[in-house]
């Protein structure tokens, strides 16, 4: 588990310059979570905190019992695998092989392992063409999901991810979900920040916004997804099914709400038939 | 008039074993608002970068065929000049901006080019008027969000006049309000300006609202270039790898009925004709 208490951080060190004001949360083992908020919010400050990137001002992160403050980056990295934004910035070595087998070296693995998991994770990631090819060489969406593969190859229990689907095509999107549900259905513990609000809103059940700084909503997706005012405060925007089904219910045309994707296909699927049948009697 | 005129384009990168453009012929009329897509690596970046001239003139590689910008061949202009006529903006802000504060950092592509300073002055005050951003005028770029960044990269492209300007995925790290307002803001400047505008993006929803020509890049070559609603329409059968708006999706769903004749752009839209065909 991570166990976020009473957290507070300034870049500063000032206490009347925060970035983090007073998070608390749990993220419990095999849970999938979605992080939303505005530009700035401070919610890439508050992942950096879950492999001790960053250390508390004050307050506690405890990762699996233990005191991020009293554990060195690396020890806390074999546990959570942390994936920022703009790929291209983490990226040092000569090759897409070596970018991926960076991290498991570091880890003391033998060269024969280390080759059959790059292997495995470059074909999972589809990128075993690039195998020997500079990581500068690759488009933005594949550097994305080298970015990716290179902390999965460690095959840590939490895994965090900035951004994974901001700038990708559709192949590469439900690739990236298909992952997250594998890393999930495997026991493993997701965290995504993120501003796709259409993507969490068919894929993840529960949600944290931030605005400021602060943690303002701390529960289900749907339930978030129906407060607009809410979401236009944070800068976001209600997802399509949220919108279409306010605007039906508004109209008048739908009685209850949509329970998901499907549900909302299958009632506007209904809607449309009943006029067919009155059409025919 | 046509301000873009690309004629069988092949280009590959130096060092790499495929093309990155095939044969690729396109024309742009002044004034058109187009939004392009495709897969990742499809060559969408590439594109843009024989347009505004970085190839061939930064990125080296086996480059055939002609691009002209305004009856200029690119690959004979300097990049300076070309730059008078089209606007680049990067797809990372941080690769864009130079100097260290705001005011500084607009200004910097009009000093270069020798402006003097109260027309510099009344340039910058006019971009962060037109952008919304006056109050971070004075601001450091390091206190900016990332949003921000965004911004104020744009209005260093703003403040040069252009008049084409080519945004490759401006919004794949905006929260979506701002994405949204990035939109109609380009909308703005493409219908009161007749600003030619060439927006590279992955997220159809949003663009599909304000452009007006739907161009598909994969592997080099145009798979699809027809008006919006159209190339929506050919998108729920062929997919081309792009994201598909949830919209689109429903209509996919619903499309025997005959209630929709086109993928609705909008959830107002959607909304309007099926409550239409409910009245009757």
């Amino acid at each position: 588990m991570i166990s976020v208490e009473g957290l507070y951080f300034s870049y500063t060190g000032r206490m009347d310059d925060l970035v983090l004001d007073n998070v608390s949360l749990e993220i419990r083992e095999g849970e999938a979570l979605a992080i939303l908020g505005d530009n700035g919010a401070g919610k890439t400050t508050l992942i950096k905190h879950f492999n001790g990137l960053l250390k508390p001002t004050k307050g506690v992160v405890y990762v699996d019992g233990v005191d991020t403050r009293r554990a060195s980056v690396s020890e806390l990295s074999a546990k959570v695998g942390v994936v920022f934004q703009y790929p291209e910035k983490m990226f040092f070595n000569k090759t897409v092989y070596d970018e991926i087998a960076f991290g498991l070296r570091n880890f003391g693995y033998n060269e024969k392992t280390i080759e059959r998991i790059v292997d495995n994770v470059l074909s999972i990631f589809w990128l075993s063409k690039y195998k020997y090819e500079s990581p500068f060489s690759l488009s933005g969406g594949e550097q994305r999901r080298l970015a990716i593969a290179s902390v999965i190859a460690w095959n840590p229990k939490y895994i965090i991810l900035d951004e994974p689907t901001a700038g990708q095509d559709a192949i590469q999107r439900e690739l990236i979900t298909n992952l997250i549900n594998i890393f999930i259905e495997r026991g493993k513990t997701v965290v995504i920040v993120t501003h796709d609000v259409e993507y969490v809103a068919e894929n993840f059940k529960r949600v944290i916004l931030m605005d400021r700084g602060r943690i303002i909503y701390d529960g289900e997706v749907s339930d978030l997804f129906r407060r607009r005012s809410l979401l236009e405060r944070c800068n976001l925007l209600q997802p399509t099914i949220y919108k279409l089904e306010s605007r039906l219910i508004e109209d008048g045309i739908l009685k209850d709400g949509f329970r998901d994707f499907r549900d909302a296909l299958r009632k506007i699927e209904d809607l449309i038939k009943s006029v067919k049948i009155d059409e025919e009697d | 008039m046509k301000c873009i005129r690309i004629r069988g384009l092949t280009f590959k990168y130096s060092g790499c074993e495929w093309y990155a453009l095939k044969n690729v012929s396109l024309d742009v009329e002044e004034g058109e608002f187009i939004l392009v897509s495709g897969p990742s690596g499809g060559g969408k970046t590439t594109l843009a970068r024989t347009i505004v001239g970085l190839i061939p003139h930064f990125y080296h590689g086996v480059y055939n065929g002609e691009v002209y910008v305004y009856d200029m061949l690119v690959s004979k202009t300097p990049i300076f000049e070309i730059s008078r006529y089209v606007g680049y903006l990067f797809q990372n802000p941080e690769n864009q901006i130079f100097m260290t504060t705001v005011e500084r950092d607009i200004a910097f592509g009009l000093e270069f080019r020798g402006f003097n300073r109260d027309e510099m002055r009344e340039r910058v005050r006019r971009v962060l008027k037109i952008l919304n951003i006056e109050h971070l005028a004075g601001r450091r770029i390091d206190e900016l969000s990332g949003g921000e960044k965004q911004k104020v990269a744009l209005a260093g492209v703003l403040a040069l006049n252009p008049k084409i300007i080519i945004l490759d995925e401006p919004t794949a790290y905006l929260a979506p309000k701002s994405a949204l307002e990035l939109m109609r803001f380009l909308k703005k400047l493409n219908e009161e300006y007749n600003t030619t505008i060439i927006l590279i993006d992955h997220r159809l929803d949003l663009a599909s609202q304000v452009a007006s020509r739907l161009i598909i890049v994969s592997e080099g070559e145009i798979v699809l270039d027809k008006p919006i609603r159209e190339g929506f329409s050919e998108i729920v059968y062929k997919r081309y790898g792009v994201n598909v708006p949830t919209l689109v999706r429903i209509y996919e769903k619903v499309r025997r009925y005959g209630v929709f004749k086109h993928p609705p752009l909008s959830v107002d839209e959607f909304t309007s004709i099926l409550k239409m065909y409910l009245k009757r």
